[in-house]
């Protein structure tokens, strides 16, 4: 069978295609601050996501001090340290990786790949980002009221979350709770928009199943997204009003600190259902969007088609179903009934089947390849690197019985941090090497992107790696000191100072990337349209950077899939999307 | 084309499908509210489990009953028939009907919001009103969040009645009347569920018992 | 090439890190030896997989790395070899949660004759229940819970009547016998972990939770708390001490019934006067406390803290340590008293002495000692005023320069290093907040501040 060669009658373009409304901006602050145009809207996004990022890296320096060197620094103080953990942790996976992925990259990406002028939503889409924003400033509020933020840790847990003894009991978990709550409004706005544009502004000729991977990563991310983020917004609400009204959802009869409290009869184990029902998709609305991107970093930088694409798709949507019904791994010692333990821990492990397959079609694109080692692949390579291992030690965390031991331990922090920090950082910054050309026109300097590679991969896996041992060991996560104990080795003391060292190191590194954003801004080598070859729509673009309406005149064509890629028969070892079967020099030679 | 066969084709091989999915801004607006809806579902169905769950405590004290809520109930009811009715009238091309159709829509669903406000006023006047009674805690909860939701729909309908008078573009307010009518009959069935289940008598247990799940 | 070589010499690094590095699993002291072999199972099948793939794909890129004329094969898929992966993978991943599910069925279903007690959590300490000779515990409210009864027994059950109560954060229990240990919090959650025992389970307010195990070993480990509590989450510890079943039910018997704990009577102030009259030497006639002396100011402090101070200078807690020298000079007055009554009738005298606040002798800087006093605060009152709940005594108005020579002894493992010193250990982590002499002395001078 022929498969480039095409009926092309199937291709005249009808004489009249609607198109998305686009509101045109006289003035340079209607540009690019009350801005419609997703592209610009994204780079908003991903800057306020990145300063907020920025906050948490320091934090989780100052965290690493106590922990590496305990009681040197007269600022960290237990309440302090408990604040730094939990801001650096709520920050990292909604404020910066979820706003990054779904409302950078998908902002940016969404309409250029699929052939869209803009989202089907423009305005709607400005609103999401300026409710973004106002979250993300009661966040940075809750730092400067009395009692500072929270230090409940990320998941808020009550009682603890609105009780005496954890700092930031009163306002700053109000704040907490009332940002979250904005955030998802604003989120649900941007993601109506996302899925909408996916499915109803394709342009002619691109099929569900010509998206390439990043599409569909960032589409069935947004789909969990919506889907999950109502837990949350439900116990954000429900747990404010047991704090200021003295309902009592959450909250049983409890005396703290010798007082009797005002609650009876709640269940604190009913917040924990409904978070982890938010928080286990939660993670796959972080590595989707990555898997996807990561597929297309290896595939147009090993010039070969993603291998098995349809798996891929598949592996997507079986993780996004799967991801629903996983949650109460997290609370294997919660206190739940322990009999729903043979039930998660089975699907748990089942979710690590498609898993798999990604890894392995990732690998399998290499394989027979033509790879050029650009920085985007080296930092897709990293991301196999990382995500392998934190993968596989999610495997003991998921089964019920090896998690026991080593739940609330190190061992998990280094796990969440290697599969859903490291590996989709590592994607972000392949990513925005591999895009920063379409965005400004401008390579980013290769030679401090390498610096940059090497440093923050190695490094970060030197930090996580031994980190997995502290948890063997027994040391307990959110520990301000272990101090003296009977089952910790002195020398464990040595991986502390280690890993705080390393930390220190990768994150200072990220200041050269940020110098390298702004140097090759002004100072880059101009990219051209399409410097890396690639197939995919967004490099097609008239212009460079795309003009607001992305594609000229009139929206491309879609002739075959995202991924065209050393062909046999064609010249080039690439094939745009949109370029006709006629117009391929021997394109009648067939692959069989 | 199914969607199994969708998810099946081999997009490297196959001869592409016709052209299709050319943007339709109506198309578009009805899957973002059919998107939104099932965002809606989910909040709401977390909840019902969420009282189900509290149910199983032995401490459980069911909230009151109002017999207020069934006159609500019953006046969301017919603001959900004006809508339809005003969505037939605009069909037809009736637009005085369609008219006086969405301003009982709209009126209808005020006095249902006015008498959710009087309910929860006769619910917190009572004796044994108390804030740490889940059930009555939940009672708020689920009639505010309701609630929120249709303010956010009265919205949307004063910008379509806005519209209504003078000149306008038929197709554009079928279209809007479309959505509200949508939007009305779902939140009339969340409210139908809310109501069945939780807030006119111990249903949900009585369900959950029939079920043997308690 | 560079990445290939780093990617090889990561995974090499890694199982030698593995293999030869001292830090792994602390030696097993209970029955769940089977969760290590699961554990090894996994690291088994997972390290395969890791080499494996990583090692291929380093091969990948060297392989295949980029040459000039050169065209990547073009292959879209290819369905026979995805199914093999899969399958292999459904293998593998079958053969870690089979034995996973038995392991966990064990965890779940408690043996018919185990043994039973009770553990409780609050922020930020440890107690422990057993039923006592009828082998029913009494049941238990939260609104039961005061200082008197900080375990929160009905009064009125006649099972926990002889419930034995541990009011201190170290448990005893037998070799080689099952247990099952019930798991009440009254405030917020805490997770009860002995990383020896491999088991562990969080305790939730409002509800009862439980694991079971049998220590197969004999020795002291300790008990940390595993979920986040607050502040102090870090200084909620205790200890578990395994010992033959003889050794056991002495520690038990040594423990009053709920019933001993509620007929106590206090002491008898009349009778504690003359007793005081040794201590009077030193602390002053009004027990206002004399720095000439080293002797602390004594009224208006918590009787429950002298009670518990006496115990230690008599069982050797304090005032055994050589670089202690003024607790030396307390133990053998300690000793006078020689019995709880006797104790008990002291301090119900020191109770009827006026309280005035010591005079200040301190030279630090308040407003610098401020904000270290927050982490202070979380336990013994934003006020100073002590809280016998968190085991924390009054510090507002009392001798300042005590207060700085405890700190300093507590930071130096003068204090609160002792076996014995159940409670001690948990300042002694909390004094290392404090950085040096000038910080101790500013928190104090803060303390000066609160009267």
């Amino acid at each position: 069978m022929s498969y480039v060669a095409h009926d092309e009658s199937a291709f005249a373009p009808p004489a009249e295609v609607e198109e998305v409304e686009l509101y045109h901006p006289k003035t340079w602050v209607g540009k690019y601050v009350w801005s419609q145009d997703a592209k610009v809207i994204a780079v908003q996004y991903a800057m306020t996501a990145m300063g907020i990022g920025l906050v948490a890296l320091v934090l989780s320096w100052l965290m690493r001090l106590q922990l590496g060197y305990p009681n040197s620094f007269s600022f960290i103080n237990p309440s302090n340290y408990l604040q730094f953990v939990t801001m650096h942790g709520m920050i990292m996976v909604i404020y910066l990786l979820t706003a990054l992925f779904l409302g950078g990259f998908g902002n940016y990406l969404i309409p250029l790949m699929v052939g869209a002028r803009d989202m089907v939503f423009p305005y709607v889409n400005m609103v999401s980002y300026w409710v973004y924003l106002f979250a993300v400033l009661l966040l940075v509020a809750s730092f400067f009221v009395t009692g500072g933020p929270t230090g409940a840790g990320w998941t808020l847990y009550p009682p603890q979350a609105i009780s005496q003894g954890t700092p930031g009991s009163s306002w700053g978990i109000i704040l907490m709770l009332v940002s979250l709550a904005f955030f998802i409004v604003g989120f649900t706005m941007g993601g109506l928009n996302y899925v909408v544009t996916v499915l109803q502004a394709r342009t002619r000729g691109m099929t569900m199943m010509r998206l390439p991977l990043t599409v569909w990563g960032i589409f069935m991310a947004t789909v969990l997204a919506l889907l999950a983020f109502p837990a949350l917004f439900v116990s954000a609400i429900m747990m404010t009003l047991d704090l200021t009204l003295g309902t009592s959802f959450f909250m049983p009869a409890i005396v703290s600190m010798g007082q009797q409290g005002g609650h009876s009869g709640g269940n604190p184990l009913l917040f924990q259902h409904l978070f982890w029902f938010f928080g286990h998709p939660e993670v796959y609305i972080v590595a989707l969007p990555a898997f996807g991107i990561v597929s297309d970093l290896l595939s147009v930088h090993a010039r070969k088609n993603i291998f098995g694409y349809r798996m891929m798709v598949w592996a997507i949507l079986a993780i996004g179903a799967l991801s629903f019904i996983v949650w109460a791994h997290h609370m294997y010692v919660s206190g739940m009934n322990p009999y729903f333990g043979f039930f998660f821990a089975t699907t748990t492990l089942i979710i690590a089947v498609p898993t798999a397959i990604k890894v392995y079609n990732w690998v399998l694109t290499l394989w027979r390849g033509n790879i050029h080692l650009t920085v985007p692949m080296l930092f897709a390579i990293g991301f196999i690197f990382t995500f392998i291992n934190g993968g596989l030690t999610g495997l003991f965390l998921g089964n019920a019985t090896v998690s026991v031991p080593l739940s609330d331990t190190m061992f998990v922090v280094a796990h969440f941090h290697m599969v859903m920090a490291i590996a989709p950082i590592l994607v972000v910054f392949g990513a925005i090497y591999h895009w920063y050309p379409k965005i400004t026109g401008r390579m980013l300097n290769d030679t401090l992107g390498k610096f940059h590679f090497w440093v923050t991969f190695v490094g970060s896996y030197g930090i996580y790696y031994p980190m997995h041992y502290l948890g063997m060991m027994g040391v307990p996560r959110r520990y301000y000191a272990i101090g003296g104990t009977d089952f910790i080795p002195a020398s464990a003391h040595f991986v502390n100072e280690w890993i705080t060292i390393a930390a220190l190191i990768v994150g200072a590194v990220q200041m050269v990337f940020l110098y390298n954003l702004i140097w090759s801004y002004f100072n880059g080598k101009p990219s051209g349209s399409n410097p890396w070859n690639a197939t995919t729509l967004e490099w097609q673009t008239p212009d460079t950077p795309p003009k607001h309406g992305n594609f000229g005149a009139t929206l491309p064509v879609v002739y075959r899939w995202a991924y065209d890629y050393s062909v046999p028969g064609a010249v080039d070892d690439f094939i745009p999307q949109n370029v006709p079967p006629r117009e391929v020099t021997g394109r009648n030679s067939s692959k069989t | 084309m199914s969607i199994f066969h969708d998810l099946t084709a081999k997009p490297w091989a196959t001869a592409p499908g016709t052209v299709e999915n050319l943007y339709d801004r109506a198309t578009a607006r009805k899957l973002a509210l059919k998107v939104f809806l099932a965002v809606v579902t989910v909040l709401f169905m977390l909840l019902i489990i969420a009282y189900g769950r509290r149910m199983a405590y032995e401490d459980w004290r069911p909230s009151p009953q109002l017999g207020l809520l069934w006159a609500n109930t019953l006046a969301l009811i017919l603001g959900s028939v004006a809508l339809q009715w005003a969505q037939f009238s605009v069909r037809r091309g009736h637009m005085d009907g369609m008219r006086v159709a969405l301003l009982a829509g709209g009126a209808f669903t005020v006095v249902f919001l006015v008498g959710q406000i009087l309910a929860w006023r006769q619910l917190s006047t009572m004796g044994y009103f108390d804030v740490t009674n889940p059930a009555i805690a939940f009672f708020y909860l689920i009639t505010g969040l309701h609630g929120l939701h249709l303010l956010g729909g009265l919205v949307a309908w004063g910008r379509t009645f806005s519209k209504v008078w003078g000149d306008f573009d038929v197709a554009i307010i079928r279209h809007s009347v479309e959505l509200c009518t949508l939007y009305w009959h779902y939140l009339l069935g969340v409210w139908l569920v809310l109501f069945g289940l939780l807030f006119s008598g111990n249903n949900l247990d009585i369900l959950l018992k029939l079920c043997g799940i308690r | 090439m560079v990445v290939a070589i780093v990617l090889v010499l990561l995974v090499v690094g890694s199982v030698l890190f593995h293999f030869l590095s001292p830090w792994y699993f602390t030696p097993i002291a209970s029955n769940w030896s089977a969760m290590d072999h699961t554990i090894s199972l996994t690291f088994w099948v997972t390290g395969s997989v890791f080499v494996a793939i990583n090692l291929f794909m380093a091969y990948c890129v060297i392989r295949y790395r980029y040459r000039k004329g050169k065209r990547a094969q073009y292959e879209p898929e290819n369905k026979k070899l995805e199914w093999w992966l899969t399958g292999l993978t459904t293998v593998g991943v079958a053969a870690m949660l089979a034995p996973g599910l038995f392991v966990w069925a064990n965890f779940v279903e408690v043996p018919k004759d185990a043994g039973v007690f009770e553990a409780v959590g609050k922020q930020w300490s440890w107690g422990f229940r057993f039923p006592g000779k009828d082998g029913v515990m009494g049941t238990v409210d939260a609104k039961y819970v005061s200082d008197k009864n900080p375990f929160g027994m009905n009064p009125d059950d006649p099972n926990g009547q002889d419930d034995v109560l541990v009011s201190s954060p170290e448990l005893h229990l037998p070799l080689g016998k099952p247990v099952k240990a019930l798991l009440r919090s009254i405030d917020v959650l805490h997770d009860f972990a002995v990383p020896q025992f491999r088991a562990k389970m969080d305790l939730v307010p409002g509800l009862v939770t439980y694991i079971w195990f049998t220590p197969t070993r004999t020795g002291k480990f300790d008990l940390l708390c595993n979920e986040l509590c607050g502040t102090g989450h870090f200084v909620m510890r205790g200890s578990v001490v395994v010992e033959e079943d003889a050794a056991f039910q002495a520690w038990l018997s040594g423990h009053p019934t709920f019933a001993q704990t509620s007929a106590q009577v206090s002491g008898d102030a009349a009778a504690g006067k003359a007793l005081f009259a040794v201590c009077a030497a030193c602390h002053g006639l009004q027990a206002e406390g004399n720095p000439a002396m080293n002797a602390p100011k004594l009224s208006g402090q918590g009787d429950w803290y002298l009670k518990r101070q006496l115990k230690s200078f008599k069982n050797g807690a304090r005032g055994s340590h050589e670089k202690d020298v003024f607790g030396k000079m307390m133990a053998p007055m300690a000793a006078t008293l020689t019995d709880d009554a006797a104790i008990d009738n002291v301090i119900a005298y020191i109770k009827t002495l006026p309280d005035n606040p010591a005079l200040i002798t301190t030279k630090g800087i308040a407003t610098n000692g401020q904000k270290p006093y927050v982490t202070c605060g979380t336990c013994h009152g934003a006020d100073g005023r002590g809280m016998q709940a968190t085991n924390a005594p009054r510090l507002k108005g009392m001798s300042d320069w005590y207060m700085v020579t405890q700190l300093k002894n507590f930071k130096q493992g003068i204090r609160g290093a002792h076996p014995k010193d159940l409670y001690g250990p948990q300042m002694a982590l909390m004094a290392d907040i404090l950085g040096d002499d000038q910080a101790t002395h500013d928190v104090v001078a803060y303390i000066n501040t609160l009267r």
